[in-house]
């Protein structure tokens, strides 16, 4: 039961286009790609890919030492993001550390590269001596969230789901849900992860990572496309600031979006492979928390990650529920996978696109699958016919997620 | 190695592991009050000086004591002077 509108007041991105949400739709704008060959990946033994979108230097080091020492790069993308956030929400600090604002921040795992440190150094050694105090911190499945709480003096409720590629979207949920249910007034939301040869090793031993572009990096991942071979990851941060649209209405603060609905559900159908009555149920269930039927949805931002099998149970589920006359799009041919942080970087855009009238097309989609049809699937920009946006996150772990989103007169 | 060398690399070791400006780096400074340092970074402090001189200070009790840069000299150089009489 919701007692409070929730609305978007403030928008935070480091992602592999560099640091800002601005600067991200710009580039989503221009039509870009993210994705890079990592020479590094030469080394792996086993790796079919070597592909990956980066974070490039984006002023880490310029974070003070005592609130970076216990960050790993996710933490400190994470800490960036909020920053951007809170400014634009024009947030003071007396309600940062007030205890009505909590954070909801979820990652894949905790940092990957110091797990491998630390296990790299107690395997050689066969013990803990000359391990850094900040190593644990770093590892925590609640890194990222509480580096952010800590570093920002954050009092309020600090949550941290961890549901892989859903976590960003999830966190986005359980913020909506603290604030619709009044037990916090703004929520620090979002997700964010580091990219390390682990996930990328894992989607390739699936046969899920793309590989047969590994010289023409910009040319992948392909959602929907019929030459797609599977996921690039990526990484970087997302992070929305809600609150309470009373809240927003008594600061005078501009309301960027709102989120109207919200659902998460467990796909057991599989542990790995989507199945689109699962996912059309998620999608139907968020809907339903907004109290509005499918028909007057504008636009569907997909997961679509350029998987075989994701993407086809995906267009399934989007057309049973809306047909063929809603824009669906990905914005991982440009963003490539950033995980955890993928759904929180996407709903940003997804703001941003409704805040300005159109809808991006997926990059890379030039000959849809003809598994993925029945669904609208645009190759260009599409002038929005309304703004309320369903927002899809999906996860290993059969992890789904669903939120709409639109304009506060919606 | 003579006293002034092993002053002078665990002053570089611990400057670069804090960013602390090696010029801060003076006996009479206090690392708590003066350099910022913190519980957890004497942690850290102890794993650096173990790596750069390749010496065993664990929990020594000792370095509770440690309070100033030159109380971190002396400790460092009573070890290695440990070391050399034993061996």
């Amino acid at each position: 039961m919701r007692l409070k509108r929730v609305v978007v007041t403030g928008l935070g991105a480091v992602s592999p286009f560099g640091r800002g949400s601005e600067r991200m739709f710009a580039a989503l704008e221009a039509g870009e790609s993210a994705v890079s060959r990592l020479e590094s990946l030469e080394a792996v033994r086993g790796l079919g890919t070597r592909l990956a979108g980066v974070v490039p230097d984006v002023g880490v080091a310029d974070i003070p030492r005592k609130i970076r020492r216990s960050m790993s790069p996710m933490s400190a993308y994470a800490y960036l993001a909020a920053l951007e956030a809170l400014e634009q929400a024009g947030v003071p600090d007396a309600i940062v550390t007030g205890g009505r604002l909590g954070v909801a921040l979820g990652s894949t795992l905790g940092s990957p590269e110091t797990l491998e440190e630390f296990f790299r150094h107690y395997i050689a050694t066969g013990g803990v001596e000359q391990v850094k105090a900040m190593t644990f911190f770093r590892i925590m499945s609640h890194s990222a969230a509480t580096n952010v709480a800590q570093a920002l003096g954050v009092s309020g409720r600090l949550i941290a789901p961890s549901a892989a590629c859903s976590s960003g979207c999830q966190a986005i949920g359980l913020g909506y849900e603290a604030v619709a249910c009044g037990r916090q007034d703004f929520m620090l939301c979002g997700g964010a992860d580091e990219y390390h040869p682990l996930v990328s090793g894992t989607f390739d031993l699936m046969l899920a990572a793309s590989t047969s572009y590994n010289d023409r990096p910009y040319d992948a991942p392909r959602p929907f496309d019929a030459k797609r071979d599977g996921v690039v990851c990526s990484e970087g941060a997302g992070v929305l600031l809600l609150e309470s649209l009373e809240s927003a209405e008594r600061r005078g603060a501009k309301v960027l979006a709102e989120i109207l609905g919200f659902a998460s559900t467990c796909d057991t159908s599989s542990i790995a492979a989507p199945a689109p009555e699962p996912i059309a149920a998620c999608m139907q269930a968020a809907l339903d928390d907004a109290e509005l039927p499918a028909g007057a949805i504008a636009y569907v931002n997909a997961h679509a990650t350029g998987t075989e099998l994701g993407d086809i149970a995906e267009s399934r589920a989007i057309g049973a529920l809306f047909g063929n006359g809603v824009p669906v799009s990905s914005l991982k041919g440009h963003l490539g996978h950033a995980m955890a942080a993928s759904g929180a970087l996407e709903t940003i855009a997804a703001i941003q696109m409704l805040r300005r009238g159109f809808w991006l097309p997926t990059r890379n989609l030039e000959e849809p699958d003809e598994r993925c049809s029945g669904i609208f699937l645009p190759t260009k920009r599409v002038e929005a016919r309304g703004t309320l946006v369903v927002k899809n996150s999906f996860a290993l772990g059969g992890v789904n997620c669903s939120l709409v989103l639109g304009d506060r007169d919606d | 190695m003579i006293d002034s060398e092993i002053i002078e690399r665990a002053n570089a070791a611990l400057a670069e592991e804090f960013e602390l400006e090696p010029a801060r780096m003076r006996p009479e400074a206090l690392f708590r009050e003066d350099l910022g340092l913190d519980s957890l970074d004497a942690v850290d402090m102890v794993v650096v000086l173990e790596q750069e001189f390749d010496i065993k200070i664990g929990k020594d009790p000792a370095i509770a004591g440690i309070r100033s840069v030159g109380d971190m000299h002396a400790y460092v150089l009573a070890k290695k002077r440990e070391l050399e009489e034993a061996s």
